[in-house]
């Protein structure tokens, strides 16, 4: 398990971090260009400490961004929006935070709170309350598993910060950060859950920045060696590639602020044989023929057969050259009360959820 | 009649186009003064033809020589960015993502101020005056004139750049400006390095566009000429100074739209074979599939509407390898006629293979222009093995349907057509083709496709839909569009449009949507092409 991330580190941690990403989550380019500007200008390190570290007492929070990709890559953040947030709540809490928690380890939200933990003199905490990448607030393992999704905290460029004390549900918590995230100028610093260190233990799934680590430097290793790194990622997932192929349709509309869709893979030597995958944001369900061979919350993930970099669906198009990962989703996702809220039916697919063997790590 | 010049790194080639007739064409070597490469080659077109040099209507210029300076590091002026967006953006300050060598020749010297605009179009912060004429000092006092500005969402409003603009005028009145939202779309890191490295360029700009009329000048063509860009469209000269990255990439779009002129296809894959590369690109409505990904020029990020084409490491100066068989990428380029074993050299090409294989090539719609089978010294390679030549013949055409099967738009086999000096590499079926296409002309494509060229506008901006329905905003763009293309020289009755892209925002409600939208028309002034050309709009 990592101690620490350096500069040295970032390149596959930001590699890792989108094959999480199950085809969303957001680009991890911004976020690790800052990443790397805060950890040269400041020649230190983000200091990693392992989930069981942290006193049962003391208070964490899980921070990430929030709001359009399309927004965030034209109106760049002010920087200290988060570290704001943070501090703002210690305030409001009379309490100092312990440590930084990874909302979302899948995509762009994966590094941010690394440069949170810096900004704040922190240390990050392995692991995450997704194990993956997922649309909404309430689909993380903290909001699952009943911790209070109050009170959370959203920041902007503008210095402003907004605290909910009170909030009837993580729905509806939802619901009130996106209105007010739009009100902010369409993207915003969050700051949620807030939770003791006993919670954060009791919910966290497990050591996935380590895992996005590894699976980065997996690939850039292959790439050195010019090996498909496809196979090596799925070993290192306890999965396995299911399909590699040629995307050869993609059929997208927006629906309420979420692109969903549909792609088709076709076999190199077979076109007949097609892979279907149906997206809202992220990859949640992989058929073959009428067979459901995957299915939300395993993750999926599209990456360039040759050097094995996760394509987001925002740039899923025919022609690209794939390899389908499938990987068993992290434990706490596949309980009766996780499947509530993260199972093909909570998006509306009328499939049963049919876990692949193993977990994730 | 016109005349379209292709400048490439190896050669200059040029035609002459009477309507829709290829009158002469030539490949001459690209020269250091690239003016001395196009004097020669405008002597070449026009002594082939004996026309006079008053029937010239237009001079199209297509040319690698702005992306080529980026990428040498070359001739770049030293530039000041400004931006406008604070508080926002300070996280990420302009040229951050800049190769190191080249922020420090273009200076760094960047600037943050207030102003800016949300996505909705609300104002991040309110303009400052004083603040911009405070920086505008400052990089007087450094003694820079060429300048950036960027606003955030300035696609969306333009306003604080222009105002900038003005005070920093009024500060150093030589300034060379560039504004963000007249070159660039949404996505600010990106938009701003393209502003910044058009600022860099437009000395050399200057001095080599003049140095093309001093080209036309010495051969008495006193027509107007005109530059091509990146989209398949013309700017005139004027215009190519204020704006060179606008040229970025515009010799892969110029060869693809050569191609759909030459064959008559609006859609179809297009493989352009030179000497170490072959380019596979797709042309839809005749004009190029647009990447739609970030562009790296020189190591540095934009958001240019670049031809979406895939490269293989394969042309008729391609390396061969035997055990095992090994077709390229090493290639002897442009010394190919010195190196191959045709040309009495010692190296074993892909050319040699083609030559031995004796070639007979599909050619539907025309001859072979020089005549294939006449290169170099065919006795010399007489005895390669034959089992060799096969192979490598089918290697090679493995080669080209695994790239063109990549870019294609559909699985139903599609029309190829193959272009460049290369071509005479195609010597069967590629699968997936439904036929082969080596036009006419085929090796100065590119030529041609600068000479057909129309001109175009873009709009590029996030509507809310709150206070417009969907037909009101798509009308709008349209009409922005074709404004634009107006502006930029097309006669207005000319004008359509070519491409119309809508991306919703993701991960936020409210209806707000990017609307993409480009017109082109023919030029005013200069003889349209007229019928049965490959200067197709589509719907």
């Amino acid at each position: 398990m990592i101690e620490s991330v350096t500069l040295d580190d970032t390149a596959a941690i930001a590699v890792g971090a989108g094959i999480l990403g199950t085809g969303g989550g957001g680009s991890t380019y911004l976020n690790r260009l800052r990443l790397d500007n805060e950890l040269r200008e400041r020649g230190g390190a983000v200091s990693v400490i392992r989930a069981d570290d942290v006193p049962d007492d003391a208070l964490v929070c899980a921070v990430g961004g929030m709001g359009a990709p399309t927004v965030s890559n034209e109106k760049l953040q002010e920087g200290q929006e988060i570290k704001r947030a943070v501090r703002a709540l210690e305030d409001y809490l009379r309490r100092k935070v312990y440590a930084i928690v990874i909302g979302e380890i899948g995509g762009g939200n994966a590094l941010g709170p690394m440069i949170t933990a810096l900004q704040c003199d922190l240390p990050v905490v392995d692991g995450d309350g997704m194990g993956r990448a997922f649309p909404e607030l309430q689909m993380d393992t903290f909001m699952i598993y009943g911790l209070a999704p109050a009170p959370f905290v959203l920041a902007d460029a503008h210095g402003n910060v907004s605290i909910f004390k009170r909030i009837g549900s993580a729905e509806q918590a939802e619901a009130f950060a996106r209105s007010l995230t739009i009100e902010m100028g369409g993207s915003a610093g969050l700051v949620m859950p807030i939770m003791s260190g006993a919670d954060m233990k009791r919910t966290i799934i497990r050591d996935t920045l380590s895992l996005a680590k590894r699976i980065g430097e997996a690939v850039l290793d292959c790439r050195a060696r010019s090996i498909e790194p496809a196979e090596t990622v799925a070993a290192l997932c306890n999965g396995e590639v299911i399909f590699t192929g040629k995307i050869v349709d993609v059929n997208r509309r927006t629906v309420e602020g979420f692109a969903r869709g549909r792609l088709k893979i076709s076999a190199f030597d077979d076109f007949n044989q097609q892979m279907e995958i149906d997206f809202q944001n992220e990859n949640l369900i992989a058929r073959l023929g009428e067979d459901a061979l995957c299915t939300v919350p395993d993750l999926i993930t599209l990456v360039s057969l040759e050097d094995g970099e996760a394509i987001g669906t925002e740039s899923l198009r025919y022609g690209l050259r794939v390899a389908v990962l499938a990987m068993p989703a992290p434990k706490e996702l596949k309980t009766p009360e996780a499947l509530a809220v993260v199972g093909p039916r909570a998006f509306g697919y009328e499939v049963e959820f049919r876990p692949m063997a193993g977990d994730l790590l | 009649m016109r005349i379209g010049i292709d400048v490439g790194g190896t050669n200059t080639d040029a035609v002459l186009m009477d309507g829709t007739t290829v009158v002469s064409s030539t490949k001459t070597p690209t020269t250091a003064n690239v003016s001395e490469g196009i004097a020669a080659a405008l002597r070449d077109v026009i002594a082939d033809s004996g026309i006079n040099t008053a029937s010239i209507d237009g001079v199209m210029i297509g040319t690698t020589h702005f992306t080529n300076a980026v990428v040498e590091r070359k001739h770049l002026t030293p530039t000041a960015c400004i931006r406008l967006g604070l508080p926002a953006t300070v996280c990420l300050p302009p040229m951050v993502d800049w190769p190191l060598d080249l922020r420090d020749i273009v200076g760094g010297n960047a600037h943050l101020a207030h102003g800016g605009h949300e996505f909705d179009g609300r104002e991040i912060s309110a303009f400052e005056p004083d603040e911009v004429r405070d920086i505008a000092e400052k990089i007087k006092a450094a003694g820079l004139k060429a300048i950036a500005i960027s606003s955030v969402f300035s696609p969306v409003n333009s306003i604080f750049e222009e105002q900038s603009a003005e005070i920093v005028r009024s500060v150093i009145p030589d300034a060379n400006i560039t504004l963000s939202s007249e070159i660039g779309r949404i996505g600010l890191l990106e938009r701003e390095n393209a502003a910044i490295m058009n600022s860099c360029l437009r000395q050399l700009a200057a001095r080599t566009v003049d140095g093309f009329k001093a080209a036309l000048d010495e051969l008495r063509i006193t027509s107007p000429f005109y530059i091509s860009q990146n989209d398949g469209t013309l700017m005139n000269a004027d215009f190519a100074k204020e704006y060179p990255v606008l040229t970025f990439a515009s010799g892969p779009t110029n060869s693809m739209r050569g191609a759909a002129f030459l064959s008559g296809l609006k859609d179809a894959i297009v493989v352009d074979v030179g000497g170490t590369t072959t380019d596979i690109g797709v042309l839809q409505h005749g004009f190029p599939r647009v990447a739609a990904l970030a562009v790296d020029i020189g190591g540095v990020r934009t958001n240019f509407r670049m031809p979406d084409t895939y490269s293989i490491g394969l042309g008729g100066g391609s390396l061969i390898q035997e055990d095992p068989l090994k077709v390229g990428p090493r290639s002897v380029g442009y010394e190919l006629t010195e190196k191959a074993l045709v040309f009495g050299g010692d190296v074993l090409t892909a050319t040699d293979i083609i030559v031995a294989g004796g070639v007979s090539t599909p050619r539907e719609g025309g001859s072979v222009e020089g005549g294939a089978l006449n290169i170099g010294d065919s006795n010399v390679v007489a005895d390669l093995d034959s089992g060799l030549v096969e192979a490598v013949q089918a290697r090679i055409m493995e080669m080209i349907a695994i790239a063109v099967d990549r870019m294609k738009t559909s699985a139903t086999p599609v029309p190829v057509i193959v272009v460049g000096g290369g071509s005479i590499l195609v010597t069967g079926e590629i699968e997936g083709a439904s036929e082969i296409i080596k036009p006419d002309h085929f090796p100065v494509a590119n030529a041609i496709g600068a000479a057909i060229a129309q001109v175009g506008g873009e709009c590029d901006r996030i509507f809310s839909l709150a206070e417009l329905s969907r037909d009101e905003a798509l009308d709008q763009a349209k009409q922005e569009a074709s404004d634009r293309a107006v502006n930029a020289g097309a006669a207005a009755a000319s004008v359509d449009i070519v491409d119309v892209e809508e991306v919703p925002l993701a991960y936020l409600p409210g209806n707000a949507t990017r609307i993409m939208v480009k017109a082109v028309g023919d030029l005013r002034g200069v003889l349209p092409p007229g019928e049965g050309g490959g200067v197709e709009r589509g719907a």
